[in-house]
């Protein structure tokens, strides 16, 4: 049985101008990956992680290249049109948690499903907030959770559209290394129940190493695209 | 894309975000609200209380009248004159009034009143308002006097004392406390002394020369139709000298007596209202700026960007709605105590009424101020990329662009309309948007030049603190424009206000020098003019002037008759003009209320074959004629022929004698003629002895004591002073309010600059000076640039709208531009303040999120 590409980059170009003149961030990038697959960027600052993830979601257009995203071609839709597709498609889980800090726990989780139309939304949010150990807290904001609460919310949030994608920028950059690494168990116990591919942009090697594929990046260049050996 | 449906929620979802995103924001958004709520408590509480004293007026203008309409002349009707009032079913009443000195016996005071006689009937609406009560039904056939309940407390009357009214002598019955027809403001200057009709003939003071007004009052039948009886009769009255009036030209004269205080409180509250946008535009500049992060959290989510846009656009919408509520109620307790602090001096008793065509424009002000207001900061959240979850974003300045020039078409339409609806003027609505427009571009000028002329001079030499605030004003994002234009804005509003407020007010000039004359005596005839210089001298003051009065009436305007010009229904020559009967006088200079507009001021006629004449303005205007035209006049049955040499910019506003028709020396020196003989006094004995001795000496002459008028004028003065600066202080709290929010907008650049700085060992003392420099740089220039924009606005105002000399204050530039100031410096040192009390990490990491 041939096995669906969810995400397919090819020849991937993003250049940004600046006073002095412009800089290439991504070069001639191309890569796919299949459904269910887990997936780690990795390279040092400034290699164009952060950028290629903007462009895989569809949060920027590149210069030049394709991204087909989910069987669609996202750099032939508008704003909107990716927004939709985002909606329906895509979860975020961003270094710093980016919770809506005006909304509760439940309300920031039940938003995607608001945004779908979903009737039942609170109900959903509330059991996947349950699910990473929030049920007590649901009706707490942001500013009255720690950190790993929060990004416990956010990992509510990314599943609560049953992504077939998520994105993951740094989940763990900003907690400790204890709080860090029961978030990543929670993260990737939810992905694998729910089979969704996996996409993480880390530094950490270690996190890296409990995916499947690792892609290096250096000055915008695959520098290499490996199989993790489990 | 067809893969997909379109998003699924719908309005009730925005509106549930919308309300969401509020609840915990309700502090951050005080500036807004006490924009909108202050802006709109102003305009309803104004325009509120201007349809009040509008409708009172309508309502009571029979009252006010005390008949449905009045023939009035200055001269007893002749057969004309009586034959049409004979048409119209004859007088129901009659009444003839003039100035006099009366002398009470008790006290042997003497005091200037109106003498008013009056026969029975009148009035026919309304009521005299009498102490005892019944004093008003029986005065007439007791052959009493009502006197203004004033004058009873001040000579220490009581009924049943006397009066001396010229030869007679008549018992008190009570006193008067309020007349149909009679405000505060005429009655004090002269207070009214009602005797039976019958009776003025024995006073002996009706003699030729003296200003007697003769008015013959009457009930319409039901149903009539005043404006065509007014378009029937009152040209054939015209032609006899007299004068017809019904109650609407007293509703709409009255209307015109307070035009320009309306037309201040108007614009009041139009800078009120635009104060307040420039606040909301701040506040949810500052607002939307905070928000940008979660909108791409949004737009990550998978909302659109019309539904995050739409999101703010119903939450600031629902909060101008509340807003607008809020500052209706706010407006109409305004309203309630506005008729409280004015009431004595209004014609009429305002009744507070709900004044619904307000109340509507409040509310809808209310939502749709901070729409059209909040659409250029709400611009934002349409092009804020999702990316920008990631990394900062720079913004898309060409899609923002024109966006912009969309908005900032549809805000100007939005002000045109606005200035429109409240002044009700177009051209003074354009001009006056027109001229908001060319300040804010002067003002942006104002700070690209800074900016330039900083970066290009900058002061290498000076320390480190004035260097680093001259750095902030030229660096990447800094602030300079915006808080230039905010508080230029503001200084530009408030300072209008204030000098609008110095053209009303100086409206009067008041003189108290030496040489101003407080003791005025009208009526003097010729042969009395050396007897009375006498009594002055006797008395050890003196004769400050003795002006020549000539009454005339035009005969010709260039070649045509009057009567001939009556006839001609295509003539537009003011009718007054044509009927009046001028009191003219003669001199070789001008005086200092007078200059000329055009021609030359000639002083001696010098034999000449026509006399060179000046004109008044108004005259000018009205006879439609210019220098070199060609009047001739009838003075006293004697035709004289003139020549316009000049016409004249009069100051009518000036308490002294100013004249429309002005002849030179040579001419009119054998008229027929009385005279106005002025004089100072000091102290009140001697006035009073001098005043006692005139009237019991000359009972035909009046005496008008200028002190009381001056400190009258004065106090009411002093009390319109209060109502215009109470209402102007509302203007100047939302300006202060669009300060705080100014100034606001510069404090996330600012924070994150000064931690920067603390990070690398600046000290708290650095901090503030480097701040303090800065704000105090923008405050003074901001403020220098808006109040000098609003000199030269105002003068325009007061040209083209009061139609006033405008001679500038200081007030602006000694006190509020140190205010301003002070409160651009005060409140961007606060900015500082939570900077200086939290660590540096903390600040990074809060500002951060």
């Amino acid at each position: 049985m041939e096995v669906s590409k969810i995400l397919n980059v090819s020849q991937l170009r993003k250049t940004y101008n600046s006073g002095s003149g412009s800089l290439t961030v991504l070069d001639d990038i191309s890569f796919s990956l299949e459904a269910g697959e887990t997936f780690a960027i990795v390279g040092p600052s400034g290699s164009g992680k952060t950028t290629l993830l903007g462009l895989c979601a569809g949060l920027d257009r590149p210069d030049s290249g394709h991204i087909e995203l989910c069987g669609v071609e996202i750099d032939t839709l508008d704003e909107d049109e990716r927004a939709l597709l985002r909606n329906r498609k895509v979860g975020f889980i961003f270094q710093d948690f980016q919770l809506l800090p005006t909304l509760t726990a439940l309300e920031n989780v039940a938003v995607p499903l608001e945004l779908q139309g979903a009737k039942n939304a609170s109900i959903q949010a509330k059991t996947l907030l349950n699910k990473v150990g929030l049920g007590e807290r649901i009706h707490h904001y942001p500013s009255q959770l720690s950190g790993g609460e929060q990004q416990r919310v956010a990992l509510a949030r990314a599943f609560s559209n049953t992504p077939e994608i998520l994105f993951a920028d740094e989940p763990t950059g900003e907690l400790d290394e204890e709080t860090g690494q029961r978030i990543i168990e929670l993260l990737f116990d939810l992905n694998k129940e729910a089979g969704t591919t996996l996409v993480i942009i880390t530094h950490d090697m270690d996190l890296a190493r409990k995916t499947q594929r690792i892609l290096r990046l250096k000055g915008g260049k695959i520098l290499m695209d490996e199989k993790v050996m489990v | 894309m067809s893969d997909f449906e379109s998003s699924k929620s719908g309005i009730s979802w925005l509106f549930l975000m919308a309300w969401r995103d509020l609840r915990s924001n309700a502090g951050k958004l005080f500036l807004f609200m006490s924009s909108i709520i202050i802006g709109i408590a102003a305009l309803v509480a104004i325009q509120s209380f201007g349809n009040n004293l509008t409708e009172s007026i309508d309502l009571q203008s029979r009252a006010l009248m005390g008949a449905d309409y009045v023939i009035d002349s200055n001269q007893p009707a002749n057969e004309e004159v009586i034959r049409i009032m004979d048409s119209l079913g004859g007088p129901d009443s009659r009444e003839i009034n003039f100035a006099s000195m009366v002398v009470f016996p008790k006290s042997g005071n003497s005091k200037l009143v109106q003498v008013v006689g009056t026969e029975k009937g009148f009035p026919f609406y309304g009521e005299f308002e009498t102490e005892p009560a019944d004093a008003s039904s029986s005065y007439l056939d007791r052959g009493a006097a009502l006197v203004d309940a004033t004058v009873m407390l001040q000579q220490d009357l009581k009924p049943g004392d006397s009066l001396k009214v010229g030869n007679i002598t008549l018992p008190i019955a009570g006193a008067l406390k309020a007349v149909p027809g009679r405000s505060a403001l005429s009655s004090s200057v002269a207070p009214a002394v009602f005797i039976p009709y019958e009776q003025i003939t024995q006073t002996g003071l009706v003699q030729r020369g003296s200003r007697v007004e003769y008015k013959y009052y009457f009930v319409a039948d039901q149903g009539q139709d005043l404006e065509a009886l007014y378009e029937a009769i009152d040209p054939r009255l015209d032609a006899e000298g007299a004068d017809l009036d019904t109650h609407l030209d007293e509703s709409r004269r009255l209307g015109r007596r307070y035009n320009n205080f309306g037309k201040f409180l108007n614009i009041v509250a139009f800078i009120a209202l635009l104060l307040g946008c420039v606040g909301i535009g701040s506040a949810v500049h500052v607002y939307i700026r905070g928000k940008l992060r979660s909108i791409a959290v949004l737009k990550c989510m998978g909302a659109s960007r019309s539904q995050t846009f739409k999101i703010f656009l119903i939450q600031v919408a629902g909060l101008g709605a509340v807003g607008g509520i809020i500052g209706t109620l706010a407006g109409i307790s305004l309203q309630m105590a506005a008729p409280a602090l004015l009431e004595e001096y209004l014609p009429v008793k305002v009744s507070v009424s709900i004044s619904y065509p307000a109340i509507i424009l409040g509310l809808l002000l209310g939502v749709l101020m901070s729409v059209f207001f909040a659409l250029l900061p709400l611009l934002r959240t349409w092009y804020v990329s999702p990316l920008s979850v990631l990394r900062v974003q720079p913004e898309n300045d060409a899609h923002t662009g024109k966006a912009q020039a969309v908005v900032l078409g549809l805000i100007f339409l939005f002000l045109v309309l606005l200035a429109l609806q409240i002044l009700g003027n177009w051209q003074y609505a354009f001009f006056f948007i027109l001229g908001l427009g060319v300040s804010f571009a002067l003002l942006y000028g104002v700070a690209r030049i800074l900016m330039w002329a900083v970066k290009r001079y900058f002061p290498e030499k000076l320390g480190f603190c004035v260097r680093q605030s001259m750095l902030n004003l030229f660096r990447p994002q800094n602030q300079t424009s915006v808080l230039l234009l905010s508080v230029g804005v503001g200084a530009f509003l408030i300072s209008t206000l204030f000098f609008s407020r110095d053209i009303l007010l100086s409206k009067v000039a008041l003189g108290n020098d030496e040489n101003s004359p407080n003791i005025i005596l009208l009526d003097v005839q010729t042969d009395q003019v050396e007897a009375i210089k006498k009594t002055l001298r006797e008395n050890q003051v003196p004769v400050l002037s003795n002006v020549p009065i000539v009454t005339m009436r035009v005969e010709e305007i260039n070649g045509r008759a009057v009567n001939e010009i009556r006839n001609d229904t295509t003539s537009n020559i003011g009718r007054w003009v044509l009927n009046h009967e001028f009191r003219v006088t003669y001199r070789d200079s001008l005086i200092p209320s007078e200059s000329v507009l055009s021609g030359a001021w000639v002083g001696n006629a010098e034999d000449k074959e026509l006399v060179p004449i000046s004109v008044a303005e108004n005259f000018a205007s009205d006879a439609r004629v210019e220098v070199g035209d060609r009047v001739t006049f009838n003075v006293q049955g004697v035709m004289i022929a003139t020549e316009i040499a000049s016409i004249r910019e009069v100051d009518w506003g000036r308490v002294q004698l100013n004249f429309s028709v002005l002849f030179p020396n040579g001419v009119l020196e054998d008229a027929p003629k009385f005279h106005v003989v002025s004089t100072r006094t000091v102290g009140d004995q001697s006035s009073a002895v001098l005043q006692r001795q005139l009237v019991s000496l000359y009972p035909n002459v009046s005496i008008i004591d200028l002190r009381q008028i001056l400190s009258l004028l004065e106090g009411i003065l002093n009390k319109i002073g209060l109502v215009i600066r109470f209402m102007a202080l509302l203007s100047i709290l939302t300006g202060i309010v669009v300060l705080v929010g100014a100034v606001r907008t510069s404090k996330y650049q600012r924070i994150r600059e000064s931690v920067l700085l603390r990070t690398l060992g600046a000290k708290n003392a650095q901090l503030l000076r480097i701040s303090f420099y800065e704000y105090a740089f923008l405050g003074i220039l901001g403020s220098l640039t808006g109040i000098l924009l609003s000199l030269v606005g105002s003068f325009f105002l007061a040209r083209f709208v009061f139609e006033e000399p405008f001679v500038p204050s200081t007030e602006p530039f000694l006190i509020l531009l140190p205010i301003l100031t002070l409160i651009v410096v005060c409140i961007g040192l606060l900015n500082s303040r939570s900077v200086l009390n939290t660590p540096p990490l903390e600040i990074l990491r809060s500002e951060s999120r």
